[in-house]
């Protein structure tokens, strides 16, 4: 198991010793990390797999817990591994920022999906660090310069394409508000590293630690079944979908088949049949606009609850499709300006070693593979990975030169373009009956590695559209 | 023959003349090349794709390539290259992974010859054969080079470096056959175009990728590599394996680099981000740049000299949209403006000095120094070369030996070591220290030493402890006021606290009995705000809880130390909160526990707070001592500006109380910090220990506590632990595990050195009470002291 042997013990004392004196104890909620996805499926894996025990290990003796986050994403440790030690980096190493400005940030940016179970695990940490109470009322108690971070924060978050040196110079140049740049790399990082988090967080379901609001009841076991974060989250129907969910799976085999397929004939056929330059255009486009069509989930407002959103200003901005309103945002060119070539450098040299961090992670996420699909082995899912990725940054107006966005329309199927364009840009309304509807066939470590891919690309995506910006503010 | 025919021509024709000149172009420029002659650039970029003439005053637009209506990606160029060869030809590679050649030579308006689109990926860079005119080599981003023959329509060869994208590829300006090619993973491979199947050789140039590479025109094995790590790095491929003989370390990550034509060490680089400017380095002097070009606003991100044998143009396009001539002349030099002087101390106090010869020349009374030439040049000299207008730089070293009185610090040493610092009541400090300083030769000290032995202290010198007690248990909480008063008179009384102290709770069961109680507990628990207390007050609670020790344990000499491990021991509270009286216990023993000693060394603010509190300021009757602090106050500060910190520290410590609050905090603080600093120089650690130990400054106090790091080894797989003290990293077991109860030993852990078995500190006295084996089974006979 995934917690010590000796660790379980002293645990398990503390806790009846607590009974002997008549304390209260609570009772997890949630059953297991995820609520999409079978407890006994998570802890199967670090069962098996001695590298995610050791990762799991490490991570519970650096920050006395292990979270559902990363119970999660055990089912990959090598990713997992460049995760932890990014986010320990970010958050605990040597950095600009002080340790409770940094969980504030994470509050910020969690906040600002309404990702309640982010804020509930930074507010504790935000108060272990030292940081004052009173910020936590609202970004109105916050000092002035975190206040001046609510803009960025927003911005980034649901329309980065709209970021320009502007806002920058309004950040660095607020006389004794300002923001020194190396403090807003590491803002940025953290804001971003949120944003993308707040996506993992509700893609995989993630249920509340036991420790924070939502994630445990002082009822006895016997008495309901209520469940307060379906509440919250406004999926109480899980039964019901999960019926729905298993009668259609019979209609559906040969899914992972027919991908295939269209994956060896892509491959095949693209040496011989080259579209026109125009069309190359006129699909990026095409692929832009539809992903705008798409549908995110059942488009009621949805009312963030009263506890996290005053964390941040202004609750009714959100994704907006760009150039819905005609307004017209030039294609941001990858050739022009990439994460390799400009990002790393511009981050390596305001925050050390973070540019490297981010890098292997990223490295790691696009490139990771087990060459299987479902139940077939030795595929090579290159192609499908490239497609996840270049689908995601195109949502955000980001182009590769080099990409016939033709591929995606034959690679991802429309409930898949609905589950990651809600988890992308409004990961809130992401629902479990989303989650089961897409890739029916494909195991759910599979699915968890689709989250991560998704969860990076939307991280470099917000991030080179920032980055960008400082560049621009630089020269 | 004809391309050396050529050469010559150019040369010997009308020598290049012109200005630093730019010229707007209307979108950020990739990539620029010149044609042979060095009459025409070529501008390449998303948006823009133009040939310009380079005339005497400016640049003129010759030609428009990007025609057509919608200009198709195949336009967006991320490289261009003019042929060398063949004038009319050009060669692009497109971001969207085309490679297109253009002939000039075209009747059209569309010039475009052929187009190759054979790279999934975007096309990094393209590049002709120096001396093959059909022959165009690519690298793309998908991990492929490709050999184009352009009288076909197909690539000729593929050429896989099996790792990640190609940012460069460079044909050999001197092997007929040999390509050089960089990757984004760090590799350089070199390549024979006649074997696709494998490349020469591969090795790893820089961390990260590498963005460029150029050949050195002249000399035939030399290959400079820039990369993101901000370096630019020669390599001397001749020999076996490619060796790095210079190294030169930019500010930016590096996205070009191009050998200077004519000058065998100079290279020109410019960067990827950030740095806007260009330089151009002396590989052979990598810490400053030769010359720097700063005329542009935005990344420069194309360079090229004009000429392939003239050194003095240099042509740069740039993502703010302009194209420069840069004339070698107007370069700035980094070198004129750097401080040419430096200044440095040797071990034992000699100074070396180095200037411009200029500055020093004029000064005639310097002795040769003995180690050599004293007009030793440091810099290289540079073959006066008028073309070049390069300063002659060479500088002169001075070396100033200190006199053989560097030997007279040994005074300091020997005060250092002599001086009593605490330990003994007031007047005999005072006079031990006189005598020392006498002895040393120097008499004011000494007489100071006296003078204030004389202020301070009281003829009549019976200490009464008793009304200090009292005095400092104002602060105490009120519970406990009651028993410390009665301790405080009872430790006047006798040694024997102990007992008598028993008695007393046997003997007042009505009077004292729950304060007693809840004192006693409150010790032994070691609850930590106790703990504090204990340290924040003075000696009586030690003698109380030596009392306490006397019962268990007579352990007479270590008595003083004891309360040093409260520091240590309060990790050991919080584990095992539940478990009474083991605090006594650890106190008793713990200078035994070999392995702490370390810690326990450290740690020990207890006793200098109780001998400070035995130097209790004493009323005297007549004067009162606080009448001579403003002088004494102005002697320690005239003593620590003379330089002499160590009288001033050691008058402050001795004076304890009487003086601390005369001075402000940081003077003190400064002091304190550059005699410690002096002491560790001379390597006097045990006594800047005890200074640390004395001081009364949190700051000072508190670097006793930095560095308690304790290092261990994993008992189960003899490796270092690197993060935590009870779990191995790499074994995953628990390797400190008590040998009594088996659980995880998280703080004070003893061990058996003959058989190193060993754990919880109570827990293995406990056993060795009744037992004399190892508690493990190993058989061995532990003792135990």
């Amino acid at each position: 198991s995934f917690i010590p042997p000796a660790l379980r013990r002293a645990e398990g004392q503390k806790r009846s010793r607590q009974s002997d004196f008549g304390v209260r104890i609570p009772r997890p909620l949630g059953n297991g990390p995820s609520r999409f996805i079978p407890e006994k499926e998570i802890l199967q894996v670090s069962k098996v797999d001695p590298r995610t025990q050791s990762i799991f290990e490490d991570a519970f003796a650096a920050l006395g817990r292990l979270d559902n986050i990363s119970l999660v994403m055990g089912f990959h440790p090598q990713y997992l591994e460049s995760f932890l030690r990014t986010q320990h980096y970010l958050l605990q190493m040597d950095g600009p920022l002080s340790l409770h400005y940094r969980h504030y940030i994470g509050i910020m940016a969690a906040a600002r999906h309404q990702c309640s179970y982010l804020v509930n695990l930074h507010v504790n940490d935000f108060l272990q660090v030292g940081g004052d109470s009173k910020w936590l009322n609202g970004l109105d108690g916050a000092p002035q310069k975190l206040q001046a971070l609510g803009e960025l924060n927003k911005i980034l978050a649901h329309r980065p394409w709209l970021l320009t040196k502007a806002h920058i110079e309004h950040l660095l140049k607020a006389e004794e508000h300002s923001w020194s740049l190396a403090e807003l790399i590491h803002a940025v990082v953290l804001l971003t590293h949120y944003h993308s988090l707040a996506s993992f967080t509700f893609g995989c379901g993630i249920t509340p630690e036991i420790h924070s609001d939502g994630g445990h009841t002082f009822r006895p076991p016997s008495l309901s079944q209520y469940c307060v974060c379906d509440i919250a989250n406004g999926n109480g129907h899980g039964h019901l979908e999960e019926r729905r969910g298993n009668h259609q799976v019979s209609e559906v085999s040969g899914e992972v088949e027919v991908l295939m397929e269209r994956m060896k004939q892509l491959q095949e056929c693209r040496d011989e049949e080259e579209a026109s330059q125009e069309e190359m255009a006129t699909r990026f486009e095409r692929e832009k606009t539809e992903s705008m069509l798409v549908a995110t989930a059942e488009d009621e407002e949805c009312v963030p609850s009263r506890d996290v959103s005053r964390h941040f200003e202004d609750p009714s901005y959100g994704y907006k499709d760009f150039s819905r309103r005609g307004e017209h945002v030039p294609t941001f060119r990858v050739q022009d300006y990439s994460w390799e070539d400009h990002g790393y450098s511009l981050v390596n040299r305001l925050y050390p070693d973070v540019g490297q961090l981010l890098d292997e992670k990223f490295q790691m996420a696009y490139n990771l593979t087990y060459n299987t699909m479902a139940m077939h082995k030795d595929v090579d899912t290159t192609m499908l990975r490239r497609a996840i990725w270049n689908y995601i940054h195109c949502m955000f107006g980001i182009r590769y030169d080099d990409y016939d966005y033709g591929e995606i329309n034959q690679l991802l199927d429309r409930s898949f373009k609905v589950y990651i364009k809600t988890m992308v840009c409004s990961p809130e309304k992401t629902t479990k009956r989303m989650y089961e509807s897409f890739w029916r066939q494909f195991q759910h470590s599979e699915k968890v590695h689709v989250n991560l891919l998704l969860m990076e690309a939307r991280m470099q995506a917000e991030l080179l559209y920032a980055l960008r910006a400082i560049t621009r503010y630089m020269t | 023959m004809e391309k050396m025919s050529r050469v010559t021509t150019a040369l010997g024709g009308s020598a290049i003349s012109g200005r630093t000149m730019f010229c707007h172009l209307d979108a950020p420029a990739n990539a620029i090349s010149v044609c042979r002659d060095a009459t025409q650039v070529v501008v390449a970029g998303r948006n823009i794709f133009k040939i310009y003439g380079l005339e005497e005053e400016q640049f003129v637009e010759k030609l428009n390539l990007r025609v057509g209506r919608k200009p198709s990606l195949n336009f967006s160029c991320a490289d261009v290259m003019w042929h060398q060869m063949e004038e009319n030809l050009l060669a692009t590679a497109a971001t969207n992974g085309a490679v297109v050649t253009w002939n000039l030579g075209k009747p059209s308006r569309n010039k475009q010859d052929q187009l190759f689109t054979e790279h999934k990926r975007t096309v990094n860079k393209v590049c002709f054969h120096p001396t093959e005119v059909y022959m165009l080599l690519s690298g793309s981003q998908d991990g492929y080079m490709k050999c184009f023959d352009l009288r076909k329509k197909e690539s000729v060869s593929t050429f896989s470096g099996q790792s990640e994208s190609v940012r460069d590829v460079q044909f050999s300006m001197k092997d007929y056959f040999t390509f050089a090619a960089s990757f984004e993973n760090g590799n350089v491979q070199l390549w024979d175009i006649r074997r696709p199947d494998r490349y020469e050789r591969m090795f790893t140039a820089h961390t990260g990728p590498v963005f460029c590479c150029d050949w050195h025109p002249d000399d035939r094995g030399w290959l400079a590599t820039g990369g993101r790590d901000k370096m630019v790095k020669v390599w001397d491929m001749t020999t076996n394996r490619a060796k790095e003989i210079y190294c030169v370390q930019t500010i930016a990550s590096v996205a070009r680099v191009k050998w200077r034509p004519e000058r065998k060490w100079h290279l020109a680089t410019c960067s990827m981000m950030v740095d806007h400017n260009i330089y151009v380095w002396d590989v052979r002097r990598p810490f400053i740049p030769f010359a720097t070009f700063e005329e542009h606003k935005d990344v420069t991100t194309g360079i090229v000299w004009r000429h392939q044998h003239d050194p003095y143009f240099l042509l740069s396009g740039s993502k703010d949209s302009t194209l420069y001539q840069h004339m070698f002349k107007d370069a700035s030099r980094p070198v004129d403006r750097a401080n040419p002087e430096g200044l440095c101390f040797g071990l034992f106090g000699d100074l070396a000095f180095a200037a411009k010869e200029s500055l020093i020349s004029g000064d005639s009374n310097r002795k040769p120094y003995l180690g050599g030439d004293r007009r030793y040049p440091i810099f290289f000299f540079k073959k006066p070369d008028l073309t070049e207008q390069f300063a002659h730089v060479s500088s002169a070293l001075s070396v100033f030996e200190s006199s053989l009185e560097s030997k007279r610090m040994d005074w300091f040493v020997k005060t250092a070591l002599l001086y009593l610092l605490g330990g003994k009541p007031f007047a005999e400090l005072c006079d031990h220290n006189a005598k020392v300083a006498k002895e040393l030769n120097r008499p004011q000290v000494s007489t100071t030493w006296t003078m204030l032995r004389l202020m301070f202290s009281d003829p009549a010198n019976l200490s009464t402890p008793g009304p200090n007690n009292i005095s400092k248990l104002g602060n105490l909480p009120l519970m406990n006021s009651f028993s410390m008063k009665e301790m405080g008179t009872e430790s006047r009384l006798d040694r024997s606290k102990g007992e008598s102290r028993q008695d007393n709770i046997h003997l007042e069961p009505g009077n004292s009995l729950i304060n007693s109680n809840n004192d006693e507990n409150e010790e032994t628990e070691g609850s930590e705000g106790q703990a504090e207390y204990m340290f924040g007050d003075a000696e009586l609670d030690d003698d109380d809880l030596y009392s306490m020790e006397h019962e268990i344990q007579a352990v007479e000499e270590q008595e003083y130390t004891l309360p040093q491990e409260a520091f240590p021991l309060r990790h050991e509270i919080m584990d095992n909160p539940s478990v009474p009286e083991h605090l006594q216990q650890d106190k008793a023993d713990s200078p035994h526990a070999s392995g702490n000693e370390a810690e326990v060394m450290c740690l020990t603010p207890i006793e200098s707070l109780s001998l400070i509190a035995i130097s209790q300021p004493l009323f005297s009757p007549h004067l009162p001592s606080r009448f001579f602090c403003p002088v004494v106050r102005e002697m320690l500060s005239h003593y620590a500006e003379q330089g002499d910190v160590q009288m001033a520290v050691s008058v402050l410590i001795v004076l304890g109380d009487r003086i601390r609050k005369e001075i402000d905090d940081l003077t003190q603080e400064h002091w304190y910090m550059s005699y410690i600093d002096l002491l560790q120089r001379f390597e006097l650690w045990n006594v800047s220990n005890e200074v640390i130990k004395l001081s009364t400054c949190s700051a000072i106090t508190c670097l006793n506590q930095t560095s308690t790091t304790l290092h261990v080894n994993c008992s189960n797989c003899k490796r270092p632990m690197s993060n935590r003290g009870w779990i191995c990293d790499r074994c995953h077991q628990c390797a400190s595990v008590c040998a009594v109860c088996h659980h995880v030993v998280k703080g004070l852990f003893v061990w058996c050195q003959g058989c190193s078995h060993g754990g919880h500190l109570e827990h293995v006295m406990n056993w060795l009470k009744s037992n004399s084996h190892c508690p493990a089974g190993c058989g061995h006979l532990c003792e135990y002291t």
